[in-house]
């Protein structure tokens, strides 16, 4: 049964005045990362696997853009390459207008897997990046107590990683990617290993987070629900090449709030999304189940 | 629970060498004469003497031989070989073994002999690992450094650290030198191959992250790899100090006898096999506690694997007491 039987929704294309007016202005503002006819192939048992094919984005400042897909879509590889941690075959992808070369200070990662250097405290953790740029110990040591702070940590300063839970530990890898102060904050699943709670919580947390610190956040899901909560734009990749196959904007005004999970524009969004990812035509179907009679 | 079965675990080798040793109709295959009884009785057995240890079957025969003859019986009381000394005997060798003058003049007393051992080994291992393990570092790192060092250090792995033995007395000499040499080669290439593995385990995602952080490839080797695989790099350490306790043996027979070895080759020439006894469970112990007192400062040196902050809380205290400005500069 789809939602649309249950109730009658408005069109995810019908913006309330409110998020249409934000998405409006968030056109006007300049681009923080610009990808402009991006592909990536591999090498593979049988022969070339195009990964990413001709992706063309644009991530404008302080936005929030959520690029979710199916499994095998590329959209880590294409987090990747942002970070500088893999490259292009061709295209360009540029950061303020200069291409971008290896990773940088200038582009925050969040990894799904934590990534917490495990023999630093939580405090030399959220450091790691301002002493690398050769940042005084008591300044370093001074910023990423307010970085703990903004994260709500920061009576955990002296903990080692091991001692904190998964969303803590997120919590403190999100901390330590901001006190680099990049220009955009790249995410890749950072809570797929978190429980349902934890999660949510996480997401609320990241907002509130992301409307204190002048960042644009890029943010790699598989989680439809989390994509429209927190998205102003949600960047829809399809799988076999890995390609943009829809770009929507999310008609839910900002700030948001849990309740909006039950709200006609929510549904309508995360109906579409399910449209895009689960019955795209050139996604292969799973064969159905053919059932032998029993030899006799 | 544990702590018990680790006792059993010597209990029990030594419950059955007591019991070997100390119940006389177990084993004791040989007889210890005591009185060889009438000399001057012709016979096949005629050889029989006092403080003999002699088959128990050529014992009764001689008894047959002196019955026959009408004379005065032998005597004497079943025994264990010379080589399996009770282990009554070998205690008491742990004491007389180094309060003993060697049999020898010349030769070197036990505490001697295991001092110059134990110099040998903490030479011998340090120089292996001051070259070792920056070599593994960096072939765990770079793929092309692996390349280029493996393949040789592989190769050279494959040949038994003693056929060096002759080499290294002709370049080195006869003193401490080759045996150095040899407890070098023998842990070296290992070592190499080890602590290039153990780095290759480092979590990836952590040399990521740090590059996304702005690390260069030097803060990277020097604020990520080397601190991250410190506790393992460790525990490899404590399991190739082991390997040099076994190339030490060979090391001291080459060129000159020395340490551990000749003393138990001299106790052996001397048929002094309770301290032969004595010394091998002496490395034993030796090698034990080292490797328990490394288990327990690596509590220590590691506080992120164990929970164990002692160290670093002592290490804050002393930075309290240093003054302010040596404090800024110590912080890193």
């Amino acid at each position: 049964m789809a939602i649309n039987d249950l109730v009658d929704l408005p069109s995810y294309l019908d913006h309330t005045p409110e998020s249409g007016a934000r998405i409006r202005e968030l056109k006007q503002r300049p681009a923080v990362l610009e990808i402009d006819g991006l592909c990536r192939e591999f090498a593979g048992p049988q022969g070339r696997l195009v990964a990413l094919d001709k992706i063309e984005c644009k991530v404008r400042h302080r936005e929030f853009v959520s690029v979710i897909g199916p499994s095998g879509c590329g959209k880590s590889t294409l987090i990747r390459i942002i970070a500088g941690l893999d490259w292009p075959s061709s295209g360009s992808v540029r950061l303020d207008g200069h291409p971008i070369g290896g990773p940088g200070p200038d582009r925050g990662m969040v990894f799904q897997g934590y990534t917490l250097f495990p023999w630093l405290t939580v405090k030399k953790n959220v450091m790691f990046g301002l002493r690398m740029k050769g940042t005084a110990f008591r300044r370093a040591e001074e910023q990423a107590r307010e970085w703990l702070k903004i994260v709500g940590l920061l009576e955990f300063e002296d903990h080692y990683p091991s001692q904190l839970s998964g969303g803590m530990k997120q919590r403190v890898a999100i901390a330590r990617a901001l006190a680099n102060q990049p220009r955009i904050l790249l995410m890749d699943e950072p809570f797929g290993a978190l429980d349902a709670q934890t999660r949510a919580a996480m997401q609320t947390h990241l907002l509130k987070v992301w409307d204190s610190v002048d960042v644009t956040v890029l943010f790699i899901t598989h989680d439809l629900d989390e994509a429209t909560f927190l998205s102003d734009r949600i960047v829809v990749l399809g799988a076999n090449p890995g390609r943009i196959v829809e770009v929507i904007d999310v008609p839910l005004p900002r700030p948001r709030s849990p309740e909006m999970f039950m709200s006609g524009h929510f549904l309508a969004t995360k109906k579409r999304l399910e449209h895009l990812i689960y019955n795209n035509e050139t996604t292969p179907k799973p064969r159905e189940a053919t059932l032998h009679p029993r030899a006799a | 629970m544990r702590a018990w079965l680790s006792v059993f675990a010597f209990l029990i080798p030594l419950g059955l060498w007591c019991v070997v040793s100390y119940v006389p109709f177990l084993w004791h295959p040989l007889v210890l004469v005591t009185d060889a009884g009438d000399r001057t009785v012709p016979g096949q057995y005629s050889y029989l003497a006092e403080e003999q240890r002699v088959e128990r079957e050529e014992f009764d025969k001689r008894n047959a031989e002196l019955q026959a003859a009408g004379a005065k019986l032998a005597q004497g009381y079943r025994v264990n070989p010379i080589y399996l000394p009770a282990p009554g005997e070998v205690a008491k060798a742990f004491v007389t073994a180094f309060t003993t003058a060697p049999e020898r003049p010349g030769d070197y007393w036990l505490h001697e002999s295991l001092w110059q051992s134990c110099k040998i080994i903490f030479w011998g291992f340090v120089y292996a690992a001051l070259l070792g393990i920056p070599l593994g570092l960096l072939c765990g790192t770079f793929t092309a450094f692996s390349g280029l060092v493996e393949p040789f250090v592989d190769f050279i792995r494959y040949m038994p650290a003693p056929v060096f033995g002759a080499l290294a007395v002709a370049i080195l000499g006869l003193a401490d030198a080759p045996k150095i040499a040899i407890i070098f080669i023998g842990t070296f290439f290992q070592m190499v191959l080890v602590v290039a593995n153990t780095t290759r385990q480092l979590d990836p995602g952590l040399l990521q992250a740090a590059r996304t952080l702005g690390a260069n490839t030097r803060q990277l080797l020097s604020h990520v790899v080397i601190p991250g695989v410190l506790p393992n790099l460790y525990r490899d350490t404590r399991i190739l100090i082991g390997w040099a306790w076994t190339y030490l043996v060979v090391a001291e027979l080459i060129g000159e006898k020395s340490g551990i070895s000749a003393f138990i080759y001299q106790s052996q020439r001397y048929r002094h096999f309770d301290n032969v006894y004595a010394t091998i469970v002496m490395i034993g112990i030796i090698g034990f506690c080292t490797d328990q007192l490394l288990a327990v400062a690596g509590r220590y040196l590691f506080p992120w694997e164990s929970g164990n902050t002692a160290l670093a809380r002592f290490g804050q205290f002393l930075k309290l007491l240093l003054p302010a400005r040596l404090r800024l500069a110590n912080e890193s």
